[in-house]
């Protein structure tokens, strides 16, 4: 098998409610991945099951080629980075990233020289005799980390390890994770349920929702082309149109919104007829003002509803005829300077062809 | 998993060994006895009979059970009266007192308890201190006759019993979050309002824990009476004493303790109903 | 004002509860046996004590006895509080039950139950059968005791230490033990001196091969209690203070 972690199958029960329902994902050797969800979704629960401290119900792990699904937390070769951190309190910051080590009858000149070795990768040497309440979060979480590293473990797993920081702290720490896991060579299995946050870190993202695998992709695949409606809810702001497919030509599908005719790429190989969704993200949307420009093919009418200013963004919710509301994103560009605008100002709207999404609408 | 089943079979199995071969089994044992035959050389023979029962309805056994839970009852009643601002003012304490003025309740521990209420005989009678000091100030012009009566064993059973109150309730109102008070208050909540409706139903698992630890052994402390009391003041605790020790009717003492057991089951019901019904209801 | 009240009841309260301890105290070192009057002072009583074998006997008999059950039940109720707090195990709710029970039931139901008990084994009256009954009685303290303490810890901990590879045997030794000291001593002292001033249950399943201080003292009711016992009893009340207040200055040292 390729993957360091093979996951065949997995299902899991709590008191008769299915948890984690066929759950089959492969892990690939040295990735940063994501187990991206709203909470309850069984993303806390997988990792539980890979870490052994929960049985699966059917099922089976591979870590590294090795069936370990009957295995106890001791016996797999991952180690976890618990939320709360688990730090030792009645121990030094040096003792809690020896425990391990001590654990399996390390020799204690080794013990010693790998714990500083490892301290000074995560710039904690000179507290090695501190004790945990002496330290900052973001120490802790560092000491955490070093503890679940200095065993060399194939996986390491971080169960929302950053979600009890500040905003702050929680991005210097994200950076800090990544440099941690390329410099370590480990796999990261990582759960959020923080989108941004998975975005910014990982190799890959695993979006999960009531016990299933939405879909698995890089970042950027996860962005541009979700899989459904639930995978594109969940990663970042959208709007979505229902609308149904007109005509089909060539390698092209014509389709109306607002009774405005679009059309683009026909990736999917939809039919004539078909019900769609089509989803558009707020920055990918331009918004012009009436008067800006003259020809207004297969652009939607419209007038500002609100102006948010953000900084470097302004966001616009824009009223469309049928009195729906949209929300646009633009940036501010210093050579741009049509973009103020005033409530009740009338506008245009569109986005480039193919920067939106076309999903086979289920409900439908 | 299999060091961990062993681990955990052996330590909860030593346990549930312990508590079923010497609490179980020996209450067991009390039911059991209170429906067997008196017989003077064996003590008892395991012959079902009612006879027991039929001698704890004699009018003497029943005005000292009668008696007993009027006592016990009034002890109670004194020990929550004082046992409840006592524990809230101790709760609602500086942080840095708190520890310390909550030892001191428990440090009177420390000393056995016969001999604390032994020396209550010096403090309360005709010319104890008592006395001494209210005819001095001259509040009274005879020395009151306090000492073996009824009122020197519910002084007496108050005094060793109100630690056992106060240690549940302060627990309780330890851990009480206070501000829910403070929202009740917001909320145009008075004192009183406050009191009754968000502070007492909050720490009834508490209020019930101490009564039960008050009310039983209040009727069962036989040295107290013993000490403290006169001859009409002996309590179920003497009755059964007797019937075990001098009196030799097992029986009749085993019954006399199924009372005590029933009375326990029943309190302890609603112990359970009241620390369902508030979710931090652990006992101490 | 409101402080006035608080206070003043508090006091008052103190006053009852502490009113006794200092009248035996005042009499350990009075002239005189029990009169009101203040004879003078004099440390006879303790002359008398440290000369009367056979009260410093059972005194011994007591310490013994008090030692050996805080230890066993102290063994007993942690392993089974750390295996209850980590597992989940069938019975839980029996198991609470019957602990709570021990501790609401009266003392004098447990004395009869054990010597019923005790009766149909043909156990015989002395040191053991005082022994299994002070062990039974501490046993539930100890849980609570525990219990409380290991609610408050981060149940993680336990997890991070096995994830780390740590045995039942180290997680027991390295991780349990220190973080539960503070609880054990407190459970360690308080069955201490329950078992030390029980009167009730050892009154029933004792016998005349082992006795103990409480029951001595209250064979000597009847005839009154000679002032050597105040004296005895000042000086036990020393001896735990300092006992304890060590025992709480210990775990403040970080």
């Amino acid at each position: 098998m390729a993957g360091i972690i093979e996951i065949h199958r997995l299902s899991k029960r709590f008191d008769q409610q299915l948890i984690l329902d066929d759950i089959s994902l492969t892990v690939n050797d040295g990735e940063f991945l994501t187990l991206l969800g709203p909470s309850g979704c069984g993303k806390t629960t997988l990792l539980r099951l890979i870490s052994g401290f929960e049985s699966c119900d059917s099922g089976q792990i591979f870590i590294r080629d090795k069936n370990v699904t009957q295995l106890t937390p001791q016996q797999r070769d991952v180690h976890t980075v618990f939320q709360s951190y688990a730090l030792f309190p009645h121990m030094t910051v040096f003792e809690n990233v020896a425990f391990g080590l001590r654990c399996s009858k390390v020799s204690t000149t080794e013990i010693k020289a790998r714990v500083e070795n490892i301290l000074a990768m995560v710039q904690l040497s000179d507290f090695s005799n501190r004790k945990p309440h002496q330290l900052s979060g973001g120490q802790q979480q560092r000491v955490a980390i070093a503890r679940a590293v200095v065993n060399e473990p194939l996986v390491l797993l971080l169960d929302e390890s950053l979600s009890s920081l500040d905003q702050q702290l929680r991005q210097s720490m994200q950076i800090e994770l990544k440099r941690l896991q390329r410099q370590l060579g480990i796999t990261f299995i990582f759960v959020t349920h923080d989108q941004e946050e998975a975005l910014a870190m990982s190799d890959r993202i695993v979006i999960m929702q009531d016990g299933h695998i939405i879909q698995v992709g890089t970042p950027r695949e996860v962005y541009e082309e979700p899989a459904n409606l639930t995978a594109a809810r969940f990663i970042g702001q959208l709007n979505i149109f229902t609308s149904r497919i007109n005509e089909v030509t060539e390698n092209q599908i014509h389709y109306s919104i607002e009774h405005i005719e679009r059309r683009c790429k026909n990736v999917k190989q939809l039919k004539k007829a078909d019900p769609i969704n089509v989803l558009v993200r707020p920055e990918d949307l331009r918004v012009w003002g009436e008067h800006e420009l003259d020809p207004t093919d297969h652009m939607l009418p419209g007038t500002i509803d609100e102006v948010i200013y953000k900084g470097s963004t302004v966001d616009l919710i824009v009223r469309l005829k049928s009195g729906r509301l949209i929300y646009a994103t633009e940036f501010f560009d210093e050579d741009d300077e049509n973009l103020f605008y005033n409530k009740g100002e009338s506008v245009w709207v569109n986005w480039l062809e193919n920067w939106e999404v076309i999903l086979i609408d289920e409900s439908a | 998993m299999n060091q961990r089943s062993a681990f955990k079979s052996l330590t909860i199995g030593t346990l549930v060994f312990w508590l079923i071969v010497f609490e179980l089994f020996p209450i067991a044992m009390i039911v059991l006895v209170s429906f067997s035959t008196a017989n003077s050389s064996t003590l008892y023979t395991y012959h079902f009979s009612l006879d027991a029962y039929r001698q704890l309805f004699n009018p003497i056994y029943i005005h000292v059970l009668l008696r007993s839970v009027k006592t016990a009852s009034i002890t109670t009643v004194f020990c929550l009266l004082i046992g409840y601002p006592f524990a809230y003012i101790l709760s609602r304490s500086k942080l840095r007192w708190k520890n310390l003025l909550f030892l001191f309740v428990i440090i009177p521990f420390w000393t056995s308890s016969l001999i604390r209420t032994y020396a209550m005989i010096a403090i309360l009678k005709s010319k104890g201190i008592i006395n001494s000091v209210l005819l001095h100030w001259g509040v009274i012009d005879h020395p009151l006759q306090v000492l073996f009566s009824n009122t020197a064993v519910i002084i007496g059973l108050v005094y060793n019993l109100l630690p056992f109150m106060i240690i549940p309730l302060y627990s309780n109102l330890e851990k009480l979050d206070y501000k829910l008070i403070e929202a009740a208050q917001d909320l145009g909540s008075n004192t009183w309002r406050t009191f009754f409706k968000i502070i007492i139903p909050m720490t009834k698992a508490g209020i019930i824990a101490g009564c039960i630890l008050v009310f039983l052994p209040a009727m069962t402390i036989f040295y107290i009476p013993e000490i403290l009391g006169g001859a009409k003041s002996l309590l179920m605790g003497n009755l059964i004493q007797d019937q075990f020790l001098f009196a030799l009717n097992w029986p009749l003492g085993a019954a006399s303790c199924v009372v005590l057991i029933v009375i326990l089951l029943l309190t302890l019901g609603i112990f359970w109903r009241a620390s369902r019904s508030n979710h931090r209801g652990a006992l101490l | 004002m409101k402080q006035l009240c608080k206070f003043s009841f508090s006091t008052l309260v103190y006053t009852f509860l502490y009113a006794p301890i200092i009248v035996l105290i005042l009499y350990s070192f009075n002239n005189a046996k029990y009169t009101l009057n203040w004879q003078g002072f004099t440390l006879r009583w303790y002359q008398l004590l440290l000369h009367d074998n056979q009260l410093l006997r059972t005194v011994g008999h007591s310490f013994i006895l008090a030692s050996l059950a805080t230890l066993i039940a102290l063994g007993i109720g942690t392993l089974a509080a750390v295996s209850a707090y980590r597992y989940r195990y069938r019975g839980q709710t029996l198991i609470y039950t019957l602990i709570i029970i021990l501790i609401l039931a009266p003392d004098i139901m447990i004395g009869i139950g054990l010597l019923l008990f005790y009766n149909i084994n043909h156990i015989s009256l002395g040191f053991i059968s005082l022994l299994l009954a002070h062990i039974t009685f501490c046993i539930p303290f100890v849980m609570l005791t525990l219990n409380s303490r290991l609610q408050t810890l981060d149940y993680s901990v336990f997890e991070a230490a096995k994830d780390l590879g740590a045995s039942e045997w180290t997680l027991l030794k390295k991780i349990a033990l220190p973080l539960l000291s503070p609880a054990l001593i407190s459970a360690a002292l308080l069955c201490f001196t329950l078992s030390f001033d029980d009167v009730i249950i050892s009154y029933f399943v004792s016998g005349p091969s082992f006795q103990i201080l409480p029951l001595k003292i209250y064979a000597m009711m009847r005839a009154g209690v000679a002032p050597e016992i105040n004296a005895l009893s000042t000086l036990l009340l020393i001896f735990t203070f300092i006992i304890v207040t060590t025992a709480t200055l210990l775990q403040k040292r970080p």
